[in-house]
């Protein structure tokens, strides 16, 4: 029994949701009294890599290869299967980012491996196996227990802490399989985003505003806060439609759903669609005039008022802080 | 071009979520189901706009009992040409997949389309799940699609752009926001789903992964108010109090 942890390295470094990944990882390991690899896909230097060992993981196989920069569900998998034969892993971490949603369900089906999508807890291990992760959009919990021998879990990010254990993990180069495997896809990327913009996804303070603000020119105190505190931004499904935001900035139901440390919603009612896609946000705050607004059952705290004169006192109170606490 | 959208049943968006049987089932007493959102909206609209620019069929897939019915006749009403219903109790997503996948290998379907997740389980696994059964290229997240020259072009929204990703047919494609505008069904298309065909077919396969119980969070505690012209208050709230900062 072992367990074989699969994350991507982002401009030759780990990002955080990778972190958690082998920190959880190698807690599983640990609770089935197993060690932990890495088979980490990308660039990234040797002594980088080595950084997992703190994690508590012992080897690190490193996938760097040409092939691999774009990505290819069919060609990930296949790597993914070799190494975990390489290894003898019989369970199977990855996060639940873009590159876990679509290889973990391939592997799961082609090894018929019971899979966990979006777990939000470490395992139970005694008496079986189970996993809690989130169902109806955040509104509920299910525990899961996998039947099969072999297991798979995708982590939803800023779920379970990471845990600093152990030194430095030894690396070792592994491509088996990819100079034989021709990719029937064709991809281009397309990058627009500014120099010094926050990516929402795994952003850990989130900045948001909607149809409070009146229109596209008032942004400007939201960007200003946001810059402030670090902060993605992010709207709502209305400003997005109506092009006042751009769409990947939609979160909602059925735009992304994200998890920051803290959500400052201004102008925002608060739909039930909306906070599907926020209500796993640790903290949230609320800035609205109606004191009726949906959102602020949701929300941990509360401003009722003008949003246009309370965002600048707010990010003139986060400056103070910030400079007090520099 | 012949094509198969994968369809689910869920609740709807502003349910009551709550539990039976010992809170190992979800209470459908007086919920109102709808189709997955992301499978109606973006899948299947946009398959029904590719068959309208090139001709073809769209057929409509999904796993469940005669309850689920009235998804179908909502899905073929939007336009689907004819659907299969495989007549099984959705176990998990591997038990669904395999029965679809078991299902489609060797129709000549050249586009298998299913939504990037269902708003119930929250899995983003069955589109995944298929490509990985009948051995087919896969592209999830799309939030464009279209045919050129016999192949699937897709878009998927990454980190500061778009990546453009093209698969020969046939492929399996999962949709996210923005391939396709909602589509109401008219008084004409309603008529017709009533006499369009749906295929029942049986399936068994075992699941992989079984639920024990759900839960339900913890309740909120009530939202703390903090006065307009106090935002030193809620800035030192966050730190000391919640910690995020």
């Amino acid at each position: 029994m072992a367990v074989l942890i699969v994350t991507e390295t982002s401009k030759g470094k780990f990002n955080k949701a990778s972190l958690e990944a082998i920190s959880y990882g190698a807690q599983v390991a640990s609770m089935l009294s197993t060690t932990a690899s890495l088979l980490s896909i990308g660039s990234g230097s040797d002594d980088e890599l080595a950084k997992a060992g703190e994690y508590g993981v012992a080897t690190v196989l490193k996938a760097d290869h040409a092939k691999l920069s774009h990505f290819d569900p069919q060609l990930f998998s296949k790597l993914i299967l070799a190494a975990m034969e390489k290894t003898g892993a019989d369970v199977l971490i990855m996060s639940h980012d873009r590159t876990g949603k679509a290889v973990a369900p391939r592997i799961s089906a082609v090894l018929q491996a019971g899979l966990i999508s979006g777990a939000v807890e470490l395992p139970v291990t005694s008496g079986g196996f189970s996993v809690k992760k989130n169902v109806f959009s955040g509104k509920a919990f299910a525990e899961y227990s996998i039947t099969t021998a072999k297991k798979i879990i995708t982590l939803l990010p800023n779920s379970v802490p990471v845990k600093l254990t152990g030194t430095a993990a030894t690396v070792s180069a592994f491509v088996e399989g990819i100079d034989a495997f021709s990719s029937v896809l064709k991809i281009e990327e397309k990058i627009h985003q500014h120099d010094g913009e926050i990516p929402l996804p795994g952003a850990d303070v989130v900045v948001s505003a909607g149809r409070g603000l009146k229109g596209p020119e008032n942004w400007g105190m939201v960007e200003d806060l946001a810059k402030t505190l670090s902060a993605a931004t992010a709207c709502s499904r209305p400003v997005a439609d109506i092009g006042w935001r751009p769409h990947h900035e939609h979160v909602g139901q059925t735009g992304i759903a994200i998890r920051p440390n803290l959500y400052i919603a201004i102008g925002i009612s608060g739909a039930i669609q909306h906070l599907a896609g926020v209500n796993g946000s640790k903290v949230i705050v609320v800035i609205n005039k109606d004191p009726e607004a949906p959102f602020f059952k949701a929300a941990d705290y509360g401003v009722v008022g003008d949003a246009f004169e309370i965002v600048p006192k707010l990010n003139e109170a986060f400056r103070k802080f910030k400079e007090q606490n520099s | 071009m012949k094509i198969l959208v994968c369809i689910s049943q869920v609740p709807d968006t502003t349910s009551k979520i709550a539990f039976t049987d010992n809170n190992t089932r979800f209470n459908e007493d007086k919920v109102q189901f709808i189709v997955n959102p992301y499978d109606e909206w973006y899948a299947l609209v946009r398959a029904l706009e590719l068959k309208e620019s090139l001709g073809g069929t769209v057929t409509i897939i999904t796993v469940g009992p005669l309850a689920v019915e009235p998804i179908i006749r909502k899905a073929l009403a939007i336009g689907a040409d004819d659907a299969v219903r495989i007549d099984m109790d959705p176990q998990d997503a591997f038990s669904t997949a395999k029965s679809i996948a078991d299902y489609a290998r060797g129709k000549g379907f050249e586009l298998i389309l299913a939504g990037k997740e269902t708003i119930d389980f929250n899995g983003s696994e069955v589109g995944g799940m298929i490509a990985g059964l009948l051995d087919l290229p896969f592209i999830s997240l799309a939030s464009k699609l279209d045919i050129s020259n016999g192949s699937a072009v897709a878009e998927i929204d990454i980190e500061g752009g778009v990546e453009v990703t093209t698969s020969p047919l046939p492929c399996v494609i999962s949709a996210a926001k923005g391939m396709a505008e909602a589509r109401i069904p008219n008084m004409r298309g309603i008529m017709a789903a009533r006499t369009k065909n749906i295929e029942v077919i049986s399936s068994d396969v075992a699941p992989l992964v079984q639920v024990k119980a759900f839960t339900l969070p913890a309740p909120k505690s009530a939202v703390k108010l903090i006065d307009p012209s106090n935002m030193d208050q809620l800035v030192e709230l966050l730190h000391s109090e919640a910690k995020v900062i």
